[in-house]
């Protein structure tokens, strides 16, 4: 999806194997490579010093090397989790093999394994999640951006709505759409859990706003000129909107997007600290409540989890946008 | 046929905060199926004001326009513009951007074949058949334009309008393209309306020039016949008697007789509360209001 010519960073080292002027590949490889890696490696020093001076209830603030060392026990206990998981399995079905055997009408059953959820579970949660309620999110908003985009009197009348609504905190938020989920979502035999549908909720209603916004921004900016090409070649609505307002929004509408995705993240994490919802919000709340001497450790490598997620979900729409983009030449970052 | 293409008493007023702003008064002209027919004037005297409402892009607040004995009222593709920066899709081949003219305009009386042959065939009509397939930011101006009238002419229109379709290039590929433009026409014999401001075009091409007087209520202040033998060659009309004399007379009328008094540009007042969306639709006509000054 993201072709090796795009990666910057990458072209030095290419270069260098292609013996292309060494020494200004080294130069390259310089800015490129160690100036990120000093900027890092400072970021870690600072920290290691400032976690020492910080004591608190739970004994030291981690510094970088506990948060690692938790950061691999983390791992290990889901190694751990799914071995005990497969195991349970595996007992059940030797057990039902044997009473089929001495019994052959026995119907057998399996029991579902009910350990609890690891940090990668969490991880895995959340991720469903936030991509569920930004898809929602998206699905509403990018037609509604397109109308009001189009529509002068359709903008000024939803503006007013959107501008009230847009810096509302999603805890605000969420005990209205947990009591309504509630209300509204019942069911025997629930597809989905209904922590799930209230956080996924809660992030739609939050990360509606900009992607409406670039979207009709975007829409209302195309040229002139090319409006009046397609009224004299009286193109219909959907072929105006396909072929001549989505194309000149894109690039807006993908910086909506992406802000979006952003704030898709950011709430979810709060909503389920907040909504005790699975996820990594609860993995953070759990380990506050739990106050062992490893939870700050082990907070510190969920805070640095949901970074790097935070960062890699933005690559990867920055990634989708290439790739729709009809304009390769255009410099993403 | 005397009057193919009839412009009967068209006014326009643009809303100003100051009250209404008559940018044209009472313009009428007759033009013939086939004819070549050069608006010329400064600018802001209302020429493209003119263009849009043969167009149908703006209605005339007094007065109509009538085509082959059908009143104008919105745009369509019997009267295809050639725009002056040549508005094609960025997103799409040179190819595609005559293909969507196309598809529109005979998807009910074309096969897709015939289709593919017409576009090429229009494609190679402007000598753009090798980079069919290339995006406008891969051409050069002239080759864009040359795309957009391809486009234009793809329609099959009862009247081509060109909004000063060489303005924005150099002297060199302007020279070039109003030679095949010439040559197209001599193919083709279209009935074309076109704006400029450049006198050396106007004659060259023109069966007919337009001048018009300067705006505000700008309207038409002489019509010259331009009966100079065709095909016409700009090396050997450079000295031509004819040529030179209407020469002389586009450039009186323009430098004497209308000579263009410089005022202060003022700027028509934008509703700074106009939200972002509004400012695409309002551009155009403040684009218009802004000429005037």
């Amino acid at each position: 999806m993201i072709s090796i010519s795009q990666q910057t960073w990458l072209q030095p080292w290419i270069k260098l194997a292609r013996g292309e002027r060494p020494s200004e590949q080294l130069r390259a490889l310089a800015k490129t490579l160690l100036v990120p890696l000093a900027g890092i490696a400072a970021f870690l020093l600072l920290w290691a010093v400032a976690a020492g001076q910080i004591n608190t209830s739970l004994g030291a603030f981690p510094g970088p090397l506990d948060v690692w060392q938790q950061g691999g026990a983390l791992l290990e206990e889901h190694a751990a989790e799914r071995r005990e998981e497969e195991a349970f399995y595996e007992r059940q079905r030797e057990r039902n093999a044997q009473r089929q055997a001495v019994d052959p009408s026995y119907q057998p059953r399996i029991f579902p394994y009910t350990g609890s959820a690891t940090f990668i579970d969490q991880i895995l949660t959340s991720l469903m999640t936030v991509t569920a309620g930004f898809v929602l999110a998206s699905l509403l908003a990018i037609p509604l951006g397109i109308l009001i985009g189009l529509s002068h009197t359709l903008y000024r009348a939803f503006n007013p709505v959107i501008q009230l609504l847009k810096p509302v905190s999603p805890l605000a938020w969420l005990p209205l759409v947990t009591m309504v989920v509630s209300a509204v979502y019942v069911s025997q035999d629930p597809l989905v859990p209904k922590s799930f549908i209230t956080s996924m909720v809660t992030v739609m209603l939050c990360c509606l706003w900009p992607t409406v916004i670039n979207t009709a921004v975007g829409v209302a900016g195309v040229d002139n000129d090319l409006n009046n090409v397609s009224r004299v070649l009286r193109l219909g609505w959907l072929t105006h909107v396909r072929t001549i307002v989505l194309p000149s929004a894109m690039p807006m509408m993908f910086a909506g997007l992406r802000t979006s995705l952003g704030i898709a993240w950011m709430v979810l994490i709060a909503a389920e600290m907040l909504a005790q919802s699975p996820g990594l919000g609860k993995f953070v709340w759990d380990q506050f409540q739990n106050g062992s001497s490893d939870s700050l450790s082990r907070i510190m490598v969920a805070v640095i989890t949901i970074g790097a997620i935070g960062f890699l979900l933005d690559r990867l729409m920055l990634a989708v946008q290439s790739l729709v983009s009809w304009d390769k030449s255009a410099d993403l970052r | 046929m005397s009057n193919y293409l009839d412009i009967s008493k068209i006014s326009i007023d643009f809303p100003t905060p100051e009250g209404p702003f008559r940018a044209l008064d009472e313009l009428s002209l007759r033009i013939k199926k086939g004819e070549f027919v050069s608006l010329i004037g400064h600018s802001g005297c209302g020429k493209s004001t003119v263009l849009n409402i043969l167009a149908g892009l703006l209605q005339a607040t007094e007065g109509g326009v009538a085509l082959d004995g059908k009143e104008v009222n919105e745009p369509g593709p019997d009267r295809a513009v050639v725009f002056q920066n040549h508005s094609l899709l960025p997103w799409l081949t040179a190819f595609e951007n005559v293909q969507l003219a196309v598809r529109q305009v005979f998807r009910d009386s074309m096969s897709k074949a015939e289709m593919r042959d017409w576009i090429q065939q229009n494609l190679k009509l402007v000598h753009m058949e090798h980079a069919m397939h290339k995006r406008p930011d891969e051409l050069s101006g002239g080759m864009k334009q040359r795309v957009g009238i391809a486009r234009a002419l793809a329609m099959r229109p009862k009247v081509l309008l060109m909004d000063e379709p060489f303005g924005a290039l150099d002297a060199l590929t302007r020279a070039h393209m109003q030679d095949s433009l010439m040559e197209i026409q001599r193919d083709l014999n279209n009935t074309v309306v076109m704006i400029t401001h450049d006198v050396d075009e106007a004659v060259l091409l023109s069966d007919r020039i337009v001048m018009m007087t300067n705006g505000p209520a700008a309207t038409i202040g002489e019509v010259l016949n331009i009966d100079l033998p065709r095909p016409r060659n700009r090396v050997t009309l450079a000295e031509n008697s004819d040529y030179n004399h209407f020469r002389q007379q586009v450039l009186s009328f323009l430098y004497e007789k209308q000579r263009k008094v410089v005022e202060i540009p003022r700027e028509p007042a934008v509703d700074e509360d106009e939200a972002a969306p509004a400012r695409g639709k309002v551009a155009g006509l403040v684009d218009r209001l802004g000429r005037r000054a």
